[in-house]
Parts: structure tokens; sequence; C-alpha cells
């Protein structure tokens, strides 16, 4: 990958990404969020890792990002008052940040010879092909664990998420809501 | 030319900034999306790192990161609806009541 | 030279896909005043001549982008500036960039170089695809969000809500395509398509998966958010949705995203389903062959020109499909629509993966 190209990328990843952090609105954090996600996307394609980049843009992208929006918008949050109320923990939280950024820099660096290329990768580095193998062969059982975590994440989410509690005490505070709503079941 | 140190490097510091917005922010929706950017700044040493040790392992270990975040996406906003709806708030500080 | 030829492929993909997203609303105002029994856009004329057409389709492509970008381009007070400059373009650009892996073309031979009629060739084109039409959401949230207007915001709402549920459904019967061509390249996936089934019928991809091609086309129509699924932008209650903060050049983008998206959905129905640019009893190889005669050669750049004929009518074909839909079919109701993509649609395209999977899976064995 040439530096024309890493350099200006890796700059608007870390913008984005320090966006996310500093921005007032949630929902300009979360379009920053989207921008950073990108970006390791155009990473992982100059990384040989296709599949990896088209899933991190389904996934993120397409999936987890809309939920953060939607969930945003419908919670209906104003900007709240981002990092400006307690200026001096902030600013702690910043220099050990970049004490944290510096010597995880140094570390990985000293763990890597610099500009080393590793091996020579096969044609076939990173095609779905290959990949798949993998999944469905040495890592099956994790990979069929991560069904059954799914699943539970979706009922989870579903009971977590339900406006009609179906604890008893909850009856007050939902029954405007049902009668509204006139819930199907 | 461009190393793996150097997307080692770039993945560092976006764990930090990471890790920074988790601690200094109160918006819980904002934390948690610190912690996404976590876990993708892991997911590019992963990719970076088998791509240098010429291994598959790391790109198989970057589709589960990317399942398990996305089951707890779903389950952690769920979580923050609930919340709101309760207590009417989002700020980390002011969910305080299992604390003594 | 390789980068070159891919630069120009795109180069011209983009282009003619801007350019039949701009002739299509020229088309979409003839199609509407054909359904509706009026005469349609017929006042851009300079050159008067009596013919049904008197060259109005010209002068109106011309003539609807210049008193568009021309008009006052107005920012309401309270916008976010930024996204709302923004919005526009993230909205077009999925659209433009999708057509890039949808191959209009077999390989073909010139100079001794082979040129894939294809302007990138991905291992995970398809992917690729779907990635980008998973972008779309962005373009609306942002415009909605940015215009500081509640309707726009509730149009937004709507839009993303409408585009995750559809997509859920077209997801699942992509994946039953997948199966069955067994790969994710499309240029392969046309030419798995090129054989004959039973020894008469072309073996496109809609004779295999005639409900995983229901599901898709409604779903893909459903993408771009036009009448019947129009509820993101419908006039009798939201204004205009999640455009109604836009003028001039801006609402002009949003207007050729939509035709961007009608042409890349037909694209990619007809790559999936109808051959992509296979042409009935023609092989690349061997010539034009009618069942039970031997094939008969034809020179090669005939073969190409007939193969990219063929592709770019069946993609007017379904471009031109989807505006009558669109004139003929009345809105649904919101929970009508969020009813038949969730109710209706997803066990649809569930049940004929897990079928599709068995098949397939019993055809393998006996084999």
């Amino acid at each position: 990958m040439s530096p024309l190209v890493f350099y200006p990328l890796a700059f608007v990843c870390i913008a984005s990404a320090m966006g996310v952090v500093l921005s007032k609105n949630p929902v300009r954090s979360a379009l920053c969020l989207v921008s950073a996600l990108f970006c390791l996307a155009i990473f992982y394609v100059f990384l040989q890792a296709h599949l990896v980049a088209a899933l991190q843009i389904i996934v993120y992208a397409g999936a987890v990002m809309v939920l953060f929006l939607f969930v945003i918008t419908l919670l209906n949050l104003e900007s709240d008052r981002g990092l400006g109320e307690r200026p001096a923990l902030s600013g702690i939280g910043f220099c050990a940040g970049a004490f944290v950024a510096a010597s995880l820099v140094a570390a990985l660096s000293s763990a890597v010879a610099p500009g080393s290329r590793g091996v020579v990768l096969p044609q076939t580095f990173g095609t779905t092909k290959v990949l798949a193998r993998q999944l469905f062969g040495d890592y099956l059982v994790a990979f069929e664990l991560t069904s059954v975590l799914l699943l539970v994440a979706v009922v989870g989410a579903v009971v977590l998420a339900k406006r009609d509690g179906s604890y008893e005490g909850d009856e007050q505070d939902a029954a405007p809501a049902r009668q509204s709503e006139e819930a199907p079941h | 030319m461009i190393g793996t140190a150097h997307f080692l490097a770039l993945s560092a510091v976006l764990f930090s900034i990471g890790a920074v917005g988790a601690v200094v922010r109160r918006n819980v929706i904002i934390i948690f999306m610190s912690i996404e950017l976590m876990l993708n700044a892991a997911n590019l040493a992963f990719v970076a790192g088998s791509n240098s040790l010429g291994s598959m392992n790391g790109q198989s270990i970057v589709f589960f990161v990317m399942t398990v975040a996305a089951a707890e996406a779903a389950v952690g906003l769920a979580v923050i609806l609930a919340l709101f709806r309760n207590r009417q708030t989002v700020a980390a500080d002011e969910i305080a009541l299992l604390k003594w | 030279m390789e980068w070159l030829i891919g630069g120009i492929e795109s180069l011209g993909v983009i282009l003619v896909v801007l350019t039949l997203s701009a002739m299509l609303l020229w088309v979409e105002r003839k199609g509407s005043a054909l359904v509706q029994n009026r005469v349609g856009a017929n006042r851009a004329g300079v050159f008067r001549i009596a013919a049904p057409f008197n060259l109005g389709f010209m002068n109106t492509l011309m003539a609807d982008p210049l008193k568009l970008f021309t008009k006052e381009d107005f920012i309401p007070a309270g916008a976010d500036r930024l996204g709302h400059a923004l919005a526009p373009c993230v909205a077009l650009f999925p659209a433009v960039v999708t057509f890039a892996a949808i191959p209009f073309g077999d390989t073909i031979e010139v100079g001794g170089r082979i040129i894939n009629l294809q302007a990138i060739n991905l291992d995970v084109g398809f992917l690729y695809i779907t990635a980008l039409v998973s972008l779309g959401v962005y373009g609306i949230v942002l415009a909605g969000w940015a215009s500081n207007n509640r309707w726009a915001l509730l149009g937004s709402i709507r839009g993303s809500a409408q585009m995750i549920s559809y997509e859920l459904a077209m997801g699942i019967s992509l994946v039953s395509m997948i199966l069955l061509y067994g790969t994710l390249d499309m240029q392969e996936m046309v030419r798995w398509q090129g054989g004959l089934l039973f020894g008469v019928l072309p073996a496109w991809g809609v004779f295999y998966q005639p409900v995983a091609f229901l599901i898709v086309l409604t779903a893909g129509i459903a993408e771009t958010k036009r009448v019947p699924f129009d509820l993101p932008e419908c006039e009798s209650e939201l204004i205009a949705g999640y455009y109604t903060e836009y003028s001039g050049g801006k609402q002009a983008c949003f207007m050729l995203s939509d035709f961007a998206e009608i042409v890349m959905v037909s694209g990619l129905v007809t790559t999936l389903f109808f051959g992509g640019w296979q042409v009935p009893y023609l092989d690349s190889k061997a010539g034009l062959g009618l069942p039970g005669m031997t094939p008969m050669a034809l020179p090669a750049a005939l073969i190409t020109a007939l193969q990219v004929g063929a592709f770019v009518v069946k993609v007017l074909f379904f471009c031109c499909f989807q505006i009558l839909v669109r004139w003929t079919l009345p809105r649904f109701r919101y929970d009508q629509l969020m009813n038949l993509g969730w109710k209706k649609m997803m066990p649809i395209a569930l049940l004929n993966m897990a079928a599709t999977a068995l098949i397939i899976l019993l055809v393998e064995q006996g084999r």
C-alpha cells in the first residue's frame, strides 16, 4: 500500500474517530463513526481481506450504525453538553489516552520490524473460499455457537425493547401506550 | 512503503481514542460507539497481523468479532431504549441506582 | 495498462448510468402521460416537428437539468450546513458506483489483450453490490436529519426503517441465488446462465428461482422508494419527505439518485435472473445455435455487439417496467408495507432459501 493512500486515509480515519468522541450531537458522532468504519473497510481491501471489507460495510455500516441512528432519532436526543461540563476530568482523560496511545504505538512498533512485509501471500489469500473453508472447518463449533448467540441477542433485544413490559409492576406506565398501540397479542 | 507496523500504530491510536471516549463522555450511546471503535481498532490489528503472517486465522477472528459486535449492539441498544423509557436520561452518571 | 482499461470502463459505466438516469426522467414523464392518457412533456421543443416525439426528448433532457441547476439553492435556518450539502452526494454515490461490478459483456480479445467487459472484476463482486446497496440509507438519514425539519426527519426515519426491512428479504433471496450459482463473482454468475434448460429454455436464473426473482424485484422497487413504496416521501403526509428542504441542484441530485437506483435494480435483476449479457441460443465461442441445429459461427465483434445490446435491452425493459409499476399501483399504508416486508416476504424468502439449499444438497449427492 502506497504512503500516498495510507496517510490521507489514516488521517480521515483518525479525524472521524476524534469526531465520534468530540461531537456534541450524537447523530454527528454516529455519522463520524460510519466514516471511520468505511475507512477501515478500505484498509481491509488493501490488506487483501476483501470478504472482511465487504462484511465490514454490510454489517457495520449497513446494519449496526443504522440501528444506532435509529435509536438516537427515536429517543430524540438533543445535543448534550459534550465535553464542556467537566473540563479538568476530560483533560486528564485525554492525557491518559495520549499516554496509552504513545505506549501502545511504541510497543507495537518494536514488536514488528518496520517495513517488514512478512511472508509472500498466496494468490488465493483472503478469498471467500479460503475463509469459508476455515470458518466451516476449523472454527465450525465457534461458528455454530455465534448463530446461537445471535438468536439469543435477537430474543433479548425484543424482550428488552418491548413497550408493554411483561412485568405486573409496569402496568400503570404501560397502560396508555397499550391503548394507543393495540398490541396484536 | 507501508508495513504492518503502520497499521498496528493506526490501530493503537484508534483504540486509544475509543478508550478515551468511553471514559470521558457521559452519553451512554456515545460510550457505546466508542466501544465499537475499540472493537474495530482490534479488528484492524487482526487483519494486519493476518496479512503479515500469511494466515487466515486473523480474518476468521474478525468475522467472529463482527458477529458478536452486532449481537452486542442489538442488546445494548435495547437496554438503552428500556433505560431511557424508565428514567428519561442517557447520561451514564445519572444511572447510579445500583451504586452505593 | 490494466488500470487504464479499468479506468476507462469505470468512467464509461458511470457516464452511461448517469445519462440513462437523466433519460429516464423523460421516459417517466412520457410513461406517466401514457398511463394517464395525456400527451406529457411536449413544451420543451425548439424544432417543432410533427412527430410523436418532436425532439422533446433531447430538449427535455437539456431543459430539466438547466432549470433545476439554475434555481436558488436554499438552505433552511438551523440546518446542519455540512450534512445538508453532503446528503445528495451520499445518496447518489452508492447508486452510481454499484454498476461497476455488473458485467455488461463477455471477455473480449483486442490486439492479443483480454478485456473483461466489467468495470471492476471482484472475487466478492456480489457482496460489493450488497454492501453499497446497504449504504444507500445514509443519504436519506443525513438529508432528513440535517434539514432541521420534522417532516424531513419523519421521512428519513420511515425511509431507513423501510430500507433495512426490505434489505433483509432481498438479502435472503440473494443468498439462494448464491447457493444456486456457487460463486460470488458476477461474471461467473452470468456465464453459469449460458446453457439451455430442458434443451429449449435459456438457463436463466428466473426459471430456477422464480420466487427469489419476485422478492428481489419487489424489494428492489422498495429500495428505490417509489410508489407503491414511497412512504418516505409521500406528498399527502410528509410534503416531500426527506428532501422537503432541498431545492435546485441538490434536489436534482436526489432525483438523479432515484433514477440511478432504478437503473441499478434493473441491472441487478437482469444479471441475476435474466442472464445478464447472455443472448438465448447464442454462445460466445460456438455462435448462434437454435435447439436441434448445429451452431452457426458468427464474427466475434458481432457476438460482442449482440451481447452488450441484449444487456442494454434487458436493463431498459426493467427500467420501463418499474416506471409503469410506479404509475399504476396505489401507495401502501405504512403498516401494510411493514407487514409485507416482515410477515410475508421474509418467511417466503427463508423458506425459499431452505428449499434451495435442500434441493442443491440432494442434487449434489445424487451426482
